[in-house]
């Protein structure tokens, strides 16, 4: 039981501990905002984004660089779509409380 | 900044993305984890651009893609949010496999050893097949869902089967494997397994879709969704980057649970939906139907009743968003609320294309949410309503769900059949996606007004006055 802890592993209790944290959250989702979650999901998987940065960043601009470079075009596509839409989606669903509210009054 | 300093910032955008999540629990709520969500993402991109050195040119790939989501965002209209989703899924699935590419080309770049050791080959193959799955699947039920399926036959709305599909995927899934296999074992770069992989994938990935069609549309969308997130929980661990990891597994998660969620509701297996063909039999059913009678009546009928009741029901359905008549029936809805009527919604979780579509789709009508009910709230309260109104659903208040022997036996349904009046809205008598009568039409106290959705709401609004 010496030596370091091999990087895969520690990789491994990340994962298996954010499984379970995304399985608690998103239960406690209502049901009425699955499609926002959705939409929200896909803007924060789109952190890929750093691995395409890290992709198109070296000094000489290869093959591997143009590739990080369309990498990064296409997950901002989602991380500002992603977010924009969710936020679109949120808005529609504030403005009617205070409209309910004067209904009822 | 040290590799430490990034990982720590890296966790402090970690937990906002948990936090972004977690604020869905309530529509007040997630208007402000949506903004952790962006910060969250805002301090990911910033660090990461901190430690690497041709800013400008990546700054310039993420304007003009940013530029594009943003326009995309404003403009969507949110009958489209189906296709919307699908395409933004497709992207993560790409950018997931362009990354493991430019990997595999220089290993130094991400900090790996190279050549790459076998366990990070390992990683990159899980990683770039999830990813490659994730984007073509994805475009094929972007396609679906975009009704594109004149243009091109893959993307037809009913099931692609022919004979022999699924040992065929099967094969073609070892082949695949075990190029993965070879990719890992080899020396130098090993381009060849790596990208003969690759297209399996992608091949992998259109044919698994294609036969999944119409009503089970839902199901996929949430797959593709945990595909994509997996995907980037993939290159997360290729690249040693927890974020990366944390952010894959909880959209990864998330995803399943959305399609387990949506199995439920149509009673279907997970495994009979991925099977597909499903719907392939439409137009063969509505048997016996011939000897039984409906009542129909005009708007002008309905509206009576609506107008007399004390409480009534609106269950909207898929062919309500077709014919674009939310916004007639919130104005509906408001004529009855201001006669004293006790107006409520009850919105069954396949109501529209994607899980939750239905709740956005009355929301952008400005129906206020504390009308919307879930099928679960509000199927006890059925029993005492006066008036139901079903527009444009049929299979999801289809009383033989509730009769052993058929079908959909044990589908959770909106219980309309309880209610004391049922009207129902339909364009004709036409089956629905499962091809099954429903005996609701037939019953006594039921009432079809017959129709264009939007027609029918309009009309009923003008007799309200």
């Amino acid at each position: 039981m010496t030596g370091a802890i091999d990087p895969t592993i520690v990789n491994l209790v990340v994962f298996v501990l954010a499984v379970f944290v995304g399985y608690h959250v998103i239960w406690n989702v209502t049901p009425a905002l699955h499609t926002p979650l959705m939409s929200v999901t896909n803007a924060i998987s789109s952190v890929i984004i750093v691995g395409a940065i890290l992709a198109a960043g070296p000094y000489e601009t290869d093959f591997g660089a143009i590739l990080g470079a369309v990498a990064v075009g296409l997950a901002a596509v989602n991380v500002f779509g992603g977010f924009l839409v969710t936020q679109r989606m949120l808005e529609m669903f504030k403005k009617k409380a205070p409209k309910a509210e004067k209904e009822k009054a | 900044m040290s590799a430490n300093q990034l990982a720590l910032w890296y966790l402090v955008a970690s937990v906002l993305f948990i936090l972004a999540l977690k604020g869905l629990s309530s529509p007040v709520a997630a208007r402000r984890g949506n903004l952790f969500g962006m910060i969250g993402m805002a301090i990911a991109v910033l660090v990461t651009l901190a430690i690497t050195k041709k800013v400008a040119f990546i700054l310039i790939a993420a304007v003009i893609g940013g530029m594009i989501g943003a326009f995309v965002a404003r403009r969507v209209q949110m009958t489209q949010m189906p296709q919307l989703v699908a395409a933004m899924h497709s992207l993560v699935g790409m950018a997931a496999v362009l990354i493991a590419v430019a990997v595999v080309n220089n290993p130094a770049a991400f900090g790996e050893h190279d050549p790459l050791p076998g366990g990070s080959r390992f990683e990159l193959f899980i990683g770039s097949f999830v990813g490659a799955i994730t984007f073509s699947g994805s475009v094929i039920a972007f396609g679906k869902l975009a009704g594109l399926g004149k243009m091109f036959r893959l993307f037809s709305s009913a099931p692609v089967v022919y004979k022999g599909q699924h040992p065929l995927n099967l094969i073609l899934a070892i082949v695949m494997i075990g190029f993965g296999v070879a990719f890992f074992l080899a020396e130098g770069k090993a381009w060849t397994p790596f990208l003969v992989m690759l297209a399996i994938a992608f091949a992998l990935g259109v044919l698994i879709i294609i036969p999944i069609g119409g009503a089970d549309m839902p199901v996929v969308i949430s797959m593709l969704n945990s595909y994509s997130g997996w995907a980037a929980a993939g290159i997360g661990f290729s690249l040693n980057n927890s974020m990366l990891i944390i952010a894959g597994s909880l959209v990864g998660s998330s995803g399943a649970i959305l399609s387990y969620i949506m199995c439920k509701a149509m009673n279907r297996s997970f495994i009979s939906v991925i099977m597909g063909g499903f719907g392939a039999a439409e137009g063969a059913a509505a048997a016996g139907s011939a000897d039984k009678t409906v009542r129909s009546g005009s708007a002008e009928d309905a509206s009576f009743l609506l107008a007399n009741a004390e409480s009534v029901v609106i269950v909207p359905g898929y062919g309500l968003a077709v014919a674009r008549a939310q916004h007639a029936v919130k104005e509906m809805a408001q004529k009855l609320i201001a006669k004293g009527v006790n107006v409520r919604y009850a919105i069954h979780p396949v109501a529209g294309r994607m899980p939750g579509h239905m709740n956005v789709l009355l929301a952008e009508a400005e129906v206020p949410y504390d009308q919307v009910f879930e099928m679960e709230d509000i199927n006890g309260e059925l029993g005492t309503t006066d008036v139901v109104l079903v527009l444009g659903a049929n299979d999801v208040v289809n009383p033989l769900a509730h009769e052993k022997g058929s079908p959909i036996y044990g589908m959770p349904i909106i219980e309309a059949h309880k209610a004391r009046t049922v009207l129902v809205n339909k364009r004709s008598m036409a089956a629905g996606y499962a091809g099954l009568d429903n005996p609701l039409f037939y019953m006594d106290k039921t009432m079809m007004v017959f129709g264009d959705a939007k027609k029918v709401v309009e009309d009923l609004v003008k007799a309200l006055e």
